[in-house]
């Protein structure tokens, strides 16, 4: 086990070793415990000043990511796509140097382009933390769903993780897939075959497009959020056949082991991808998810804010 | 009268099947017969050419010389200037500028500053379709009386069947051969880099190999049909290679040249979003690049070119997908090719790698270059093919650095390049 | 028994198992002199010798009043004022209080007082978790050079240093070594 962090940004679960991954999740810890004093806030971060940095929208990570570093007593500043001057024409690059030239010292980054995060964090002194980057990652939403199955079941080595829907569009889903497999845990991923490629299959995983075959042997299932929005017409015919195909129904539920841990990073389609009831039920745990994410992003936010650059 | 003797160099012209060491003498920027060395009136200037190659001037038949319109990344100046210093002696623009070359009278201009400020011959292309709109036909009669010596919509692709088709009748008619940056727009959608296993694991969209080749299929249907010469531009395929292997055996007027990037990196490259590894078409995977050094042994692709498309540093310095396609390549490619074809791979031999710079484009264009015969113009590019030298992105020519070369250690590259007679670049 | 240094000419012997176990057993004694209300009292290690320190505090507190006074575990890390100066950060540990603090004492139990700028973070921390009574602070070994207005009430071992002297620390339960403390030159 590591016993040290030393990086300033976190880019992805990718380039993380499991040893890291668990320095993070063993930090959270102690954090969640902040969550339980009468004081919430620790000085950890006093002085420092946060840049949430928003190039897509997103209220939940960002709001997250905001009470977070308030928790740790750091000065925060959101900008967003529509406040922003990348609007105005002006480039990533110029943007993010002028907020170092107002001496932010940890910038959190959501962005629609795979790889802005480590864009930035390759020219800015200020650490970089990502928010979701395109389709590529998304470490923090990861990283709770790992703290999350680990606070439930006590373990993520050998646990079967069924993830299900809208996989190729997915930064929630690769960065899951990293951790879990670094972590030791088997994954599944289904969904319809064009949004759930069999190319997959060389990161480690299994790909399955039967549903009623991967429910009774998960651990866990993690639903991922489908829409069926313009440039997703070509992949699947609608909702009413994905429902019929791959929605976890009440129906289906009760294919699920009874410690079966059901996860969705949110926002719900109530009635796509889950039954309501089946999202408000004894097995879902996607409002601890919620919770255990101001932890890790408080975990995240010390750590690399934390570290001298 | 001026004179230029290049002595004991071993003369390689494919053209003419020579390779053997004698001298080469050129007078008034003409190649003449040695004999007359002695019939000279005055003392001709010397070049000691010992332990090098002396080829014909080397043609690149495929760069973006960005000017009318984009003089902040390149200039028909500085980018002959980076050809000279990569041993070309002639180049073939590509007309996506702005205004794009699809008038007479850009070609014109092109021509009249290339006349008065390019130290290598630089030949224009004219556009497909109107503005590189894939839907009319541009005046493709009146570019040929303008001078370009083929056409293309490089960079973009003519989707239209029946567009492309009345383009190739046409261009038949006028004598010039059509080039085709090969691209199914529906298939690759907004893919930024070759589909497959890096795509998958960075979330970034995939072109898939298959949008090239549905475009090389349509481009072999309709050499035959409208039997006329369609060249496909930087293949990077092993299907593309399979399909134009198997066409060419049959007969068809089809061609394909090779890019040095595409033989010398994979899609592994792209992994920590450097944009200088981005291009279109993208890098492949090693199958597909074990592919092409195949289609380039067995004669499958008969050209080499660079593809060279400057772009200035703060347009590439943007995130991954927003970034422009293309990277430089004039200073590089001949270093490149024959560090991997002949050093590394032993892929070809030397000559091959210089008939597949001279006589090949030179027949495709119909031009009057790419061989020593006597009277042919005096374009000799000098070769160490041993020598051992760092790409230095610093002391480019060219305008722009958006190469991913730099800190390349590489083995062979010209020395020399004379044209008409003169010396324009020397190591 | 993993090598130790033990013998090393710089190593110089301060305090050996028994001399530790008296101490800690005499700070046990004086906690239970000056607080005659021992329920009320929280033992609170900072991590991770100043835990098994108040555990063994407890211990004694137990075997001469045999009474079981309340510990827990106070972790410094997130309330430390050099955050944003080290190039490698420790992993933090949850810190574990009893609430509520009010009416309560809680004793700060570490190893070594040195410059107090631990001790400030662990009153900071504690807090947070809300306003004891009053805060007091045990420690085995106090080698002076307080950066802070900073004084124990409960010392093991009063050891005069320079500042180029280090103080070794080592424990069974945290060290997997003979319980001992050595003073180091550089």
């Amino acid at each position: 086990m590591t016993t040290r962090w030393t990086r300033k940004d976190l880019l992805g679960l990718r380039e993380l070793s499991a040893d890291e991954i668990n320095f993070i999740l063993e930090t959270a810890d102690a954090f969640k415990q902040v969550g339980t004093r009468e004081i919430k806030k620790v000085p950890a971060l006093r002085g420092k000043t946060l840049v949430n940095f928003f190039v897509e929208p997103s209220t939940r990570t960002r709001t997250s990511f905001e009470l977070a570093a308030f928790r740790l007593s750091a000065d925060v500043i959101n900008i967003s796509a529509t406040t922003s001057s990348l609007t105005k024409g002006e480039t990533l690059k110029d943007t993010a140097r002028n907020l170092q030239a107002l001496h932010a010292d940890i910038l959190v980054l959501r962005h629609s382009s795979a790889g802005a995060p480590q864009f930035l964090a390759n020219r800015l002194k200020a650490s970089v933390v990502n928010a979701g980057d395109g389709a590529h990652e998304h470490p923090t939403q990861a990283l709770l769903d790992l703290y999350t199955i680990r606070e439930r079941r006590g373990k993520i080595a050998e646990l079967r993780v069924a993830i299900i829907g809208d996989i190729l569009f997915s930064r929630v889903a690769r960065s899951n897939i990293f951790g879990l497999l670094k972590l030791g845990a088997r994954v599944t991923l289904v969904g319809p075959s064009t949004l759930v490629p069999r190319e997959f299959e060389k990161l480690g995983v299994e790909v399955s497009h039967k549903i009623d075959d991967v429910l009774p042997q998960a651990d866990v299932v993690n639903l991922l959020r489908i829409q069926h929005e313009r440039q997703r017409k070509e992949y699947f015919p609608g909702i009413g056949e994905y429902i019929r195909l791959f929605g976890l129904t009440k129906k289906r539920a009760k294919l699920l082991k009874p410690d079966c841990l059901i996860m969705h990073p949110g926002p719900i389609n109530r009635g796509v991808e889950i039954d309501s009831e089946v999202a408000d039920g004894l097995q879902s745990v996607i409002l601890d998810q919620v919770t255990n994410g101001l932890a890790v992003r408080m975990a995240v936010l010390y750590l690399c804010g934390g570290i001298a650059t | 009268m001026t004179a230029t003797v290049i002595r004991n160099g071993r003369v390689i012209d494919p053209a003419n099947k020579q390779d053997e060491i004698v001298d080469l003498l050129i007078i008034d920027g003409k190649i003449a017969d040695v004999s007359q060395l002695s019939t000279l009136n005055s003392q001709p200037e010397e070049i000691d050419a010992r332990d090098l190659i002396v080829c014909p001037g080397l043609i690149d038949m495929h760069v973006h010389l960005r000017e009318p319109g984009f003089s902040h990344k390149e200039t028909i100046e500085s980018g002959a200037r980076a050809a000279a210093a990569g041993g070309f002696t002639t180049v073939l623009c590509m007309p996506n500028t702005s205004p794009a070359a699809d008038n007479p009278s850009t070609i014109a201009w092109i021509k009249d500053r290339a006349a008065a400020v390019a130290c290598v011959n630089v030949l224009p292309s004219g556009a497909i379709s109107k503005n590189l709109g894939g839907e009319e036909l541009s005046p493709i009669g009146s570019l040929a009386q303008a001078g370009v010596v083929a056409i293309s919509d490089d960079g973009y692709c003519v989707q239209n069947h029946e567009v492309m088709r009345r383009a190739v009748e046409y261009a038949r008619m006028v004598g010039l051969p059509v080039l085709d940056h090969c691209q199914d727009y529906n298939l690759v959608g907004n893919g930024v880099v070759h589909e497959g296993y890096w795509s998958i694991l960075l979330g970034l969209p995939g072109w898939p190999a298959a949008g090239e080749e549905a475009m090389v299929m349509r481009n072999i249907l309709l050499a035959e049909l409208c039997d006329h010469h369609i060249h496909c531009q930087h293949i990077t395929t092993a299907g593309s290679v399979r399909l134009i292997r198997e066409a060419r055996a049959r007969g068809i007027k089809i061609s394909g040249e090779v890019c040095p990037h595409h033989i010398t990196l994979t899609d592994e490259a792209i992994q920590h979003f450097d944009t200088n590894y981005k291009m279109n078409p993208p890098l492949r995977s090693q199958t597909d690049v074990d592919a092409l050094l195949e289609g380039i042994a067995d004669g499958t692709l008969s050209i080499l070119c660079s593809d060279h498309a400057p772009h200035a540093e703060f347009e590439k310095e943007v995130e991954f997908d927003a970034a422009p396609f293309g990277i430089i390549g004039l200073e590089t490619e001949l270093g490149l090719f024959l560090d991997q074809l002949v050093h590394k791979h032993n892929k070809i031999d030397i000559a091959r790698v210089i008939a597949m710079y001279t006589v090949e484009p030179a027949r495709l264009l119909k031009i009057d270059a790419g061989t020593l015969s006597v009277g042919a113009r005096g374009d000799v590019t000098l070769v160490n093919p041993g020598l051992e030298w760092t790409v230095s992105v610093d002391r480019f020519e060219s305008a722009s650095r958006n190469s991913p070369f730099g800190g390349w250690k590489l083995k062979g590259r010209a020395v020399r390049t004379i044209v008409g007679g003169k010396t324009v670049w020397t190591l | 028994m993993k090598q130790t240094n033990q013998n090393s000419p710089a190593a110089l012997p301060i305090m050996d198992a028994e001399a530790i176990r008296r101490a800690l057993r005499r700070i046990a004694h004086e906690i239970v002199e000056r607080n005659p209300r021992l329920e009320k009292i929280v033992l609170a290690g900072i991590p991770s010798r100043g835990v098994e320190i108040a555990r063994r505090i407890a211990a004694f507190i137990h075997e001469i009043e045999k009474i079981d006074i309340e510990t827990g575990v106070i972790d410094v890390a997130m309330h430390r004022d050099d955050v944003g100066t080290r190039t490698e950060l420790p992993v933090v540990r949850a810190s574990k209080l009893p609430v509520p603090l009010e009416e309560r004492t809680v004793i700060i139990a570490d190893d070594v007082l040195y410059t107090g700028r631990t001790v400030r973070a662990a009153m900071d921390a504690i807090n947070s978790f809300g306003r004891p009574a009053r805060i007091q602070l045990a420690v085995l070994v106090d080698r002076g050079h307080r950066e802070l207005p900073i004084r124990p009430d409960y010392v093991g071992k009063n050891l005069p240093t320079s500042g180029s002297e280090k103080v070794r620390v080592r424990l069974e339960q945290t060290d997997g070594e003979p319980d001992a403390v050595h003073l180091e030159r550089e």
